[in-house]
């Protein structure tokens, strides 16, 4: 399938040379702050592709997706706390760790639907967010130290800046290239299709919930890769990061952007955080701009700044 | 045995305060089928009007009702101002929409009143304990709190049962287009309703607010607790919203008196006292997955639309 050249896009592949040139800039300015704001960002976005690709793709809107963040976070910090401090361990353990906990809440958050889906998914988030509060060994309310970052056997290192940066963007760039193939799959199809009119699936022999839950799965665990990245980047993870805040963030970023496109999410990262970030050196009230304009986002740019582009490229 | 009394009361009182928060949001989503996440907001926005109104007045019952007009000014406000262009959009839209707002009222907030919180303090005639049966003493704010969530609940009912209006609401509930089409002014109702349900989530903000103290983003958890009894009561039935909070206002206050103590006998002491505290919290959010695993559409649905 051969992308078309249109607004959208175009303005998708200049992002995606923007950000793999980044640390070049970074570097000849000396502007190192740019590069550890970026991978926060670049970090954001790919947690917020992966919840696109329940909510934009499999229509299930899920409030508690920042659960994930901090499930990977916490696989990475309490392995590094015990002393396992390679990556080779702590990565596949921060992924499986995540798979089965989403496997779990799927299971039995999607016999419900609408409301009552975003209120059971936001109270598994919340049930996580408690357990590692309670979790004095590990830090408690306060959090985790990561005093050593993942080690990769000097195949990479995570200290580095530009060589983490080149790292997130890399699982941001495969977890995006992963969601494209999964979208435009049989499997995909199906999923999308089960968004539209379950019945109908049902009907024509589809276990729509099994289609369901897989496609859930595979988002947890592409946001538990995006939790172990920030433990990494933070060196710290405390229960904060699974606060319902957050996921309403994340959320927050998929709409902005445009949700069910592909690059949406990555916008609506970008956007928001930069926001964020900008308004907060100009004032120190931010939400009182920030707040407004999400409210006005949504009452005129129907569809995310997707949407608006899309509008554009068609007039 | 007192000590069951006393926290069973707490419970109570703690439920039926939560139901004021509950009723509001189950009546907005019910009616207008709009989630609003920035019910939370208009909680504190009811405590720092009081703060401030006691304060100012220097009478309690009078800044507290300064405060419930003001909350119900706000609420009309906000439902005029900006609410209303997002009825009929999608979910999502207004969850984005009101999180917006809950962003705007945290920093209107550090911005007016400063990042410290603010305490509201109790007259010397609601401090005093009541002895409520022989022996057992109670403190008589805490009563208050109970009788005047009651009396607000037998108004609700009466209202919403018995009224025009009332069943104007109800008839909303269950049909917006045929209401509108019977040529009721809608759009009124609807912001009626809204101000009706900001002005019961000031009553409960400022009414917590001597309890604990008035500080940014305290709507937040709460708002989550009463999204849970709107859930856990069927969407839209106020009657399964009282039942609802009243529920989880005991279950989640005897959880946190008695687990601990419970846990003890079962698990060691250092594994008990570490279990106890999460264990609590989450208990609220443990019931309603079991629940909504069970009766995906509540303990007490509303009438199907």
């Amino acid at each position: 399938m051969m992308p078309k050249l249109n607004v959208s896009n175009s303005v998708a592949a200049l992002l995606c040379a923007a950000l793999v040139l980044l640390p070049v800039y970074s570097a000849v300015t000396g502007n190192i702050f740019i590069l550890t704001l970026f991978t926060r960002i670049v970090i954001y976005a790919l947690a917020a592709a992966s919840l696109n690709l329940i909510m934009g793709y499999g229509g299930m809107m899920s409030f508690g997706h920042a659960a994930y963040l901090g499930v990977g976070g916490y696989a990475v910090g309490i392995l590094a706390a015990e002393g396992i401090g390679s990556g080779f361990i702590q990565w596949p353990v921060a992924l499986a760790v995540s798979a089965l906990f989403a496997l779990v809440i799927g299971a039995l958050s999607l016999r419900t639907r609408g409301v009552y889906f975003i209120m059971i998914t936001l109270a598994f988030a919340q049930m996580a967010y408690y357990v590692t509060s309670g979790l004095s060994r590990y830090g408690g309310d306060d959090g985790l130290t990561v005093y050593k970052r993942s080690d990769f056997a000097g195949l990479i290192n995570l200290s580095n800046r530009s060589q983490f940066y080149y790292l997130c963007l890399a699982c941001l760039f495969g977890g995006l290239y992963l969601i494209w193939r999964i979208v435009n799959s049989r499997f995909g199809l199906v999923v999308q299709g089960v968004r539209s009119n379950e019945q109908r699936m049902q009907a024509i022999g589809f276990h729509a919930n099994r289609y369901r839950l897989v496609c859930f799965v595979i988002a947890g665990t592409i946001c538990g890769l995006a939790g172990a990245l920030l433990a990494n980047n933070t060196d710290f993870v405390s229960p904060a990061v699974m606060y319902w805040t957050r996921s309403g963030d994340l959320m927050v970023m998929v709409i902005l952007g445009g949700m069910g496109s592909l690059f949406g999410p990555v916008i609506g990262a970008i956007v928001y955080l930069l926001l964020e970030e900008l308004l907060s050196q100009v004032t120190e009230y931010s939400g009182l701009i920030l707040g407004p304009v999400l409210l006005l986002i949504v009452v005129f740019a129907r569809g995310g700044i997707m949407g608006l582009l899309g509008r554009m490229s068609r007039a | 045995m007192y000590l069951v009394v006393e926290q069973l009361l707490n419970g109570l009182q703690f439920g039926l305060l939560l139901f004021l928060l509950a009723a509001g949001l189950t009546l907005v989503f019910g009616i207008m089928d709009f989630v609003n996440l920035a019910h939370g907001s208009l909680y504190m926005m009811g405590a720092y009007f009081a703060a401030t109104f006691v304060a100012w007045t220097g009478s309690f019952v009078l800044g507290a009702l300064l405060a419930l007009g003001a909350t119900l000014l706000l609420g009309i406000a906000l439902e005029y101002v900006a609410l209303r262009h997002l009825y009929g959009r999608d979910h999502l839209d207004q969850v984005l929409a009101t999180f917006g707002l809950i962003l705007f009222f945290n920093d209107a907030v550090r911005l007016i009143w400063g990042p410290a919180g603010l305490a509201l303090p109790l007259p010397v005639w609601l401090t005093v304990p009541v002895e409520i049966i022989p022996g057992v003493f109670y403190p008589a704010y805490r009563l208050m709190i109970i009788a005047v969530a009651l009396a607000v609940a037998a108004l609700l009912y009466l209202v919403v049962m018995r009224t025009r209006v009332g069943m104007l609401i109800r008839a909303g509930a269950s049909n917006r287009e045929m209401i509108g089409a019977l040529g009721i002014n809608i759009k009124l109702l609807f912001t009626l309703v809204f101000g009706l349900g900001a002005a019961l989530a000031g009553l409960a903000g400022l009414m917590q607010a001597p309890i604990l103290t008035v500080q940014i983003g305290m709507g937040e958890n709460i708002l989550i607790l009463a999204f849970v009894i709107i859930v856990i009561g069927g969407i839209g039935s106020i009657r399964g919203a009282f039942m609802a909070a009243i529920f989880v206002g005991v279950i989640d206050t005897m959880g946190r008196a008695f687990l601990p103590d419970l846990l003890r006998k079962v698990l060691s002491g250092a594994a008990a006292s570490t279990a106890a505290p999460a264990l609590s919290s989450m208990l609220i959010y443990l019931l309603m997955a079991i629940i909504l695993v069970v009766r995906p559409e509540g303990l007490f649905p509303a009438a199907k639309r």
